[in-house]
């Protein structure tokens, strides 16, 4: 039977203690700390900082699955003052040695002051360890108390520090409806008050425990009494909804919010593109952003009202135009690495978008596109008329064209090119025994995906009104890679997912933007160990994952046997 | 006029000759068989005739057209098709996905016709959808055309593979030891069907096979190859009692008395 396991409490304890301590020192805990998420109660930054020893509170336990009260709490418990040891040990440092700070930047009054909730060092950090032991063990109670009241409790802690993390953006959106009054208690000044907390908690407690206990049931009982008629009537309606609400969404999110939904947009169309050429064919291009620079200057020059402009044509005339281009350069770039494959590839790739970066940026194409000053004056599209301003009018713009390159690649994905490409990526070798041209196939991979990302690019810079070169540096072949990666490779809704994760997300909580990169490669790592396949695996991923643990099953039955 | 005609063949890797000029040539319709101890260069000589090796002497005469210096699409275009020792099949792709890849030269849709769902283009892949599932029953598997071709189990996997060689309905097929990893029950079945291949599709067949009793069953007419040489032609009766052959196989001292056995 499981045991009380002191060596493994302390470990998994200390590790968290680490991350906490490493997270505290890197600044994010102070930087976290400026956004509340319970008005004057509960901060990011704690959240950040507390996390550590909930967690490992409950992981202790769960890896060893203790049922029993004492040796759970005691384990629980155990790695939750372990896990305040590294930074108990970082506040005696300070005191010893206060010049520490000419080393470690962000070690400040400040973040000492949350780490201690402001009684000096010693009081502080005793303070800390108890607080940390506490949470530990309340880590480690969700797994003796009944599961029944255990799940919904911690659905609702986490669903209203969620609610209390994201209140900026509830705030938003409820702005416009609701009196001020409503909203000053609701909210309070920064994140929620602890009374909304309080309300939500035991809201969403109490909602996820009847749901638990009967809702589910009923609900999958008249699910399965619908007919046939019934079902296909509630897919179009939902779907119809569906739609309705990505027609309304800007009048509900309110200008800073569209604007971040707009960023993601464009970054979904860049997925899309590149999701073809890596997610379909299998072929790694690291230098992706040569064609969104492409698209937006081309956008740049074609329609400028500044010295550079040369066409003066509209945005409508020069949208295509823009497409064709980065098409064109898709081709180009892609024909001397037609016989690369894998690594070489995406080194040679990334090759390339660094030369457009550095010729955006060259003396030489200077009198062409700016060099460092960029083109400016770029007018904003007219329809019928009408100016396309804000961010809300942009994002039909950018919803028509993330629309049209999702119906695009969703009938290729179908179609025999998709089959061919999908038979590339698979083995290069054999598919050009099939009778697959390969030059032909490559191209088109490249070629299409580099349209949607000229498509992207000549939007972004049409909405800006001005690019500067530094807009089209690695990062974002970076940030796009990631986000399908993150969403599934060579899945659409994966690529929207993604997106939204990764672009998103760090909009929303603008202390991110500083950690982003960090972000990234900790969601990166994370995905790869626990969902390799990404959060919305493509449909023959999920077949062959399940495939694979029907295998399992049926090894497992054999071996009963 | 022979279907396949392979003159003077030779293929060097640098100071390696692994084919040495090679003539051999197959008439329509026959089941030939090369053989030949491990190195021998059986792959090598498969590998230059599907265009994946240009060779460096010599013409390979396919049709009537000369195969030399085309691409392995082309030359599958031209009507070969193959499989391959180690399977290659496309892992992550169903059986049927696999087989529609095979069907690629007979194909002509277009990626535009695709994306306005052109009437033309719906037909085709209807059409191609369906031959898929019959060579799926054909092969022998009914309603596992929704597997992922890695899941499948190894003989499936093997007759999978020679499906999809049979999408491009080929003149002249290629099989590279289709029988390796099989047990005596399943060779058995492969060789019919293999048999049959020639007698109801009319497909001209050449083999590389070491499992004996395969290639002396089915084969009209046997190449030995040895060091990247023919060391010898004939037909299966011949073969067994040709001393080169035999001290190929089994060593210089073994040659004088020994005979390869045989299981009839």
């Amino acid at each position: 039977m499981a045991q009380l396991d002191v060596r493994d409490a302390i470990r998994k304890g200390l590790l968290a203690g680490v991350i906490a301590l490493g997270l505290s020192v890197i600044g994010m805990v102070e930087a976290f700390d400026q956004r509340d998420v319970i008005t004057d109660v509960f901060s990011l930054g704690q959240l950040l900082l507390f996390a550590a020893p909930a967690v490992v509170g409950f992981l202790v336990v769960k890896g060893r699955d203790i049922r029993a009260y004492g040796p759970a709490l005691i384990s629980g418990a155990l790695a939750g003052v372990f896990a305040a040891i590294p930074i108990f040990l970082l506040l005696m440092l300070t005191l010893i040695y206060p010049g520490l700070r000419a080393q470690l930047v962000n070690v400040s009054p400040t973040l000492i002051g949350i780490l201690t909730f402001g009684s000096g060092q010693i009081v502080g950090g005793l303070l800390l360890t108890a607080v940390m032991g506490v949470l530990g063990l309340v880590g480690a109670t969700t797994h003796v108390i009944p599961d029944r009241i255990s799940d919904p409790l911690v659905l609702g802690v986490g669903w209203t520090l969620l609610i209390g993390v994201l209140s900026e953006v509830l705030l938003n959106i409820l702005r416009p409806l609701l009196p001020r009054g409503v909203l000053r208690f609701l909210f309070g000044t920064k994140g929620i008050t602890l009374v909304t907390a309080v309300i939500l908690l035991v809201l969403i407690t109490v909602g996820i425990a009847w749901w638990r206990a009967q809702g589910r049931e009923r609900y999958q009982k008249r699910i399965a009494a619908r007919s046939a008629v019934q079902v296909a009537n509630a897919r179009r309606t939902s779907l119809g909804a569906g739609l309705l609400l990505l027609l309304v969404l800007p009048f509900i999110l309110g200008t800073y919010l569209t604007e971040v939904v707009d960023n993601v947009g464009l970054y979904v169309l860049m997925g899309l593109g590149l999701n073809i050429v890596v997610g379909f064919a299998g072929l790694l291009d690291l230098g992706y952003v040569a064609f969104f620079a492409i698209g937006a200057y081309m956008m740049g020059i074609l329609t400028s009202q500044g010295d550079l402009g040369v066409g003066g044509i509209s945005f409508w005339l020069a949208l295509p135009i823009c497409v064709a281009t980065s098409t064109i350069a898709g081709i180009i770039l892609g024909t001397p690495v037609l016989r690369m494959r894998g690594d070489y590839l995406a080194i040679v790739t990334l090759g390339f978008g660094e030369i457009i970066r550095v010729l955006a940026t060259s003396d030489l194409l200077k009198p062409v596109i700016g060099g460092a000053q960029g083109i400016l004056q770029i007018p904003k599209p007219e329809i019928f008329g009408f100016t396309i301003l804000q961010p809300q009018h942009f994002y039909y713009v950018i919803l028509a064209s993330v629309f049209l390159a999702l119906f695009i690649s969703s009938r290729l994905r179908d179609s025999r090119l998709g089959r061919q490409w999908m038979s590339l990526r698979e083995d290069e070798d054999v598919a050009e025994a099939m009778g697959i041209h390969l030059v032909k196939t490559k191209l088109l991979a490249f070629g299409i995906g580099a349209a949607f990302s000229g498509l992207a690019g000549a939007i972004f810079a049409a909405r800006l009104s001005s690019i500067f070169p530094h807009s089209f540096n690695l990062l974002i072949s970076i940030n796009v890679l990631s986000l399908i990666i993150v969403g599934g490779m060579g899945s659409l809704p994966g690529v929207v997912v993604g997106a939204l994760v990764l672009v998103g997300l760090p909009e929303l909580l603008r202390e991110f933007a500083e950690y982003r990169l960090l972000l990234y490669g900790a969601l990166l790592i994370a995905m790869m160990l626990r969902k390799p396949d990404g959060l919305w695996p493509s449909p023959v991923r999920r077949r062959e994952l399940k495939a694979e643990e029907q295998e399992k099953l049926m090894m497992q039955a054999e071996g009963l046997e | 006029m022979p279907l396949l005609d392979a003159i003077k063949v030779t293929k060097r890797f640098g100071g390696l000759t692994a084919v040495n000029n090679l003539s051999f040539s197959i008439e329509k319709g026959a089941i030939v068989s090369i053989i030949g101890p491990n190195g021998a260069g059986k792959t090598t000589f498969f590998n230059c005739i599907t265009g994946f090796y240009q060779i460096d002497e010599g013409d390979i005469v396919f049709d009537g057209r000369s195969a030399k210096g085309r691409s392995p699409d082309q030359i599958t275009r031209m009507g070969i098709s193959r499989t391959y020792q180690n399977i290659r099949l496309f892992a992550h792709m169903t059986a049927l996905e696999n087989i529609l890849v095979g069907m690629e030269p007979r194909l002509h849709s277009t990626w535009l016709g695709a994306i306005f769902g052109l009437r033309s283009t719906l037909q085709e892949e209807e059409r191609a959808l369906d031959e898929a599932r019959e060579l799926l029953n054909f092969v022998g598997l009914t309603g596992k055309g929704d597997w992922l071709a890695k899941s499948l189990p190894y003989g499936d996997q093997r007759r999978l593979e020679i499906a999809r060689a049979l999408a491009s309905k080929p003149k002249l097929l290629l099989l590279d030891e289709p029988t390796a990893g099989m047990n005596p029950r399943e060779t058995a079945h492969t060789t019919t069907f293999i048999k049959q291949l020639r007698d109801e599709l009319g497909i001209t067949i050449l083999l590389i096979e070491h499992d004996m009793r395969v290639v002396m069953g089915i084969s009209e007419d046997i190449t030995v190859l040895d060091y990247g040489e023919k060391i010898a032609k004939g037909t299966p009766v011949e073969i067994q009692n040709n001393p080169r052959v035999i001290e190929a196989y089994l060593g210089r001292g073994a040659a004088a008395s020994a005979t390869i056995e045989v299981a009839s």
